[in-house]
């Protein structure tokens, strides 16, 4: 399982800009928003929190369909649901998962407060949003992965996962963007939110891999 | 014993999409029947009911809002039900009746959320609000829709309904969010008045209409749905004897 992990994490990062698309969608996501509402910086570090999240939603989704695909095309796929039989595989899904977390989502992460200095937020602010982005995107990863193991099969599943997962991320987004509001505002809680989000990232990651795994399954025989 | 082992026959018998076929020839004209009666009761009962002292005649919407709303519910209730009988029993009508219950069942929620939105205007004040209930029921709709492309972005019907159906499966997290949705948020949309603890509050006049309203779309969407289910099988027919008749066209061919 560990050796899975660093084969495709080293895939992840070797794979040629894959990580680095991710950050410059997410930064081109965010630098549009102020031509779009306008350089009021008041407003901008007011809804600064929120369009971190979304741009950070927006880059988690357009790099989800990768996680089975290369592995499809090139047959490893199913070699890892022939190997079920001695791996669970919906633990093989669930490392799969965290491997292209750390290495698609996490350099979002990190890259997210130099982006909240572009919209002017507070450093709490900035704090809070990052610690939320950190505990909160493994459960959009989690989601997706069922969305991508159902995509699996398709020719061009991208744009297709996204439509089908956008729907199921709502919920982490709220909790998400509440919680990071819920720091820098007074009578709004911090700590009510933020648990609910980990909750939500635990539960996602069981029904996520089995979900995934049982997608993966069927799309093979 | 001999009866409930009949009776369970006759449910498998059901699985030959053969029967099934004949068995809907017989019930469907009953059924349009019956629903045509209901429905047109409920309409009549809807006309003679009393104006709300407050609401006006709009309240009158509430007899179409309401009935939407839950089936846009049971509808999907019913296609996770499909869904547990396609990865479980793998019963061959099980996708078909997922499949051919997604689009009645997108076609009630926006029903529902326009009917609800044209209801709101003269009450709230304005057509949409994001408050709990309206959002997670709109994340139904977009659900359906993306049940909708899944499904019809797969053309072999034996693959798409495994991966439709675990979509719908985890997708079913939604349905207790809606139904409590009122109870565990503070929304502008009233709580739960029919189906609670200690009996409806609402006054038996409007009730009765409501509930006749409600049985009627129920039989439509049975009818709706098993129209759609006959039609889903003749579908795969025609596909299967186009390939039949294509084979012997090619063997043909090479003769």
């Amino acid at each position: 399982m560990l050796s899975l992990f660093l084969r495709d994490t080293r895939l992840g990062l070797r794979a040629g800009g894959g990580v680095l698309i991710g950050i410059l969608f997410f930064l081109a996501v965010i630098a549009v928003v102020p031509f779009g509402v306008g350089p009021d910086l008041k407003l901008l570090s007011r809804i600064g929190a929120a369009m971190l999240w979304i741009g950070a939603l927006l880059a988690t989704l357009l790099g989800l369909d990768r996680l089975f695909q290369a592995d499809r095309d090139d047959g490893s796929l199913d070699l890892l649901i022939m190997a079920s039989d001695r791996h669970i595989l919906a633990l093989t899904v669930l490392i799969k998962c965290l491997a292209h977390w750390t290495t698609s989502v996490l350099p979002l992460v990190i890259a997210s407060p130099l982006l909240g200095l572009f919209m002017n937020m507070e450093p709490a602010a900035i704090g809070a949003t990052t610690l939320t982005l950190l505990v909160g995107t493994p459960a959009i990863t989690l989601i997706g992965a069922v969305g991508a193991a159902v995509a699996v099969a398709l020719p061009r599943g991208g744009l297709l996962v996204s439509v089908i997962i956008l729907p199921l991320t709502i919920p982490v987004l709220i909790f998400g963007v509440s919680a990071a509001y819920g720091a820098v505002e007074d009578p709004a809680p911090f700590v009510a939110p933020f648990l609910i989000l980990i909750a939500i990232t635990l539960f996602f990651a069981v029904i996520g891999p089995l979900a995934a795994a049982a997608a993966l399954k069927s799309s093979a025989d | 014993m001999s009866e409930a082992v009949s009776k369970a026959r006759r449910w498998v018998d059901l699985a030959n999409p053969t029967r099934f076929i004949n068995f809907a020839g017989i019930v469907l004209p009953w059924l349009v029947g019956i629903t045509l009666l209901v429905l047109a009761a409920g309409l009549w009962m809807s006309f003679q009911a009393p104006d709300d002292y407050q609401q006006g005649s709009t309240v009158k919407i509430m007899f179409i809002h309401v009935p939407f709303a839950w089936l846009s519910m049971m509808c999907y209730t019913v296609m996770s039900i499909s869904a547990i009988g396609t990865l479980v029993w793998r019963h061959p009508l099980a996708d078909v009746s997922a499949k051919a219950a997604a689009p009645i069942g997108a076609a009630f929620t926006a029903l529902a959320l326009i009917t609800g939105s044209l209801w709101g205007k003269p009450m709230w004040g304005t057509w949409w609000v994001w408050d709990a209930r309206l959002t997670s029921v709109f994340v139904l709709f977009l659900m359906y829709l993306g049940i909708i492309a899944l499904t019809r972005a797969m053309d072999d019907p034996a693959k798409s309904s495994k991966a439709t159906a675990i979509l719908t499966l985890v997708g079913f997290i939604n349905i207790p969010i809606i139904k409590f949705s009122v109870d565990w948020w503070n929304t502008l949309h009233q709580p739960a008045s029919v189906i609670r603890m200690g009996g409806p509050t609402i006054h038996p006049s409007l009730l009765w209409p409501l509930l006749v309203m409600a049985v009627g779309f129920t039989l439509l969407f049975f009818t709706l749905h098993m129209m759609a289910m006959r039609n889903e099988i003749w579908r795969r027919r025609v596909v299967a004897m186009r390939r039949i008749a294509a084979r012997s066209a090619e063997r043909r061919g090479t003769q």
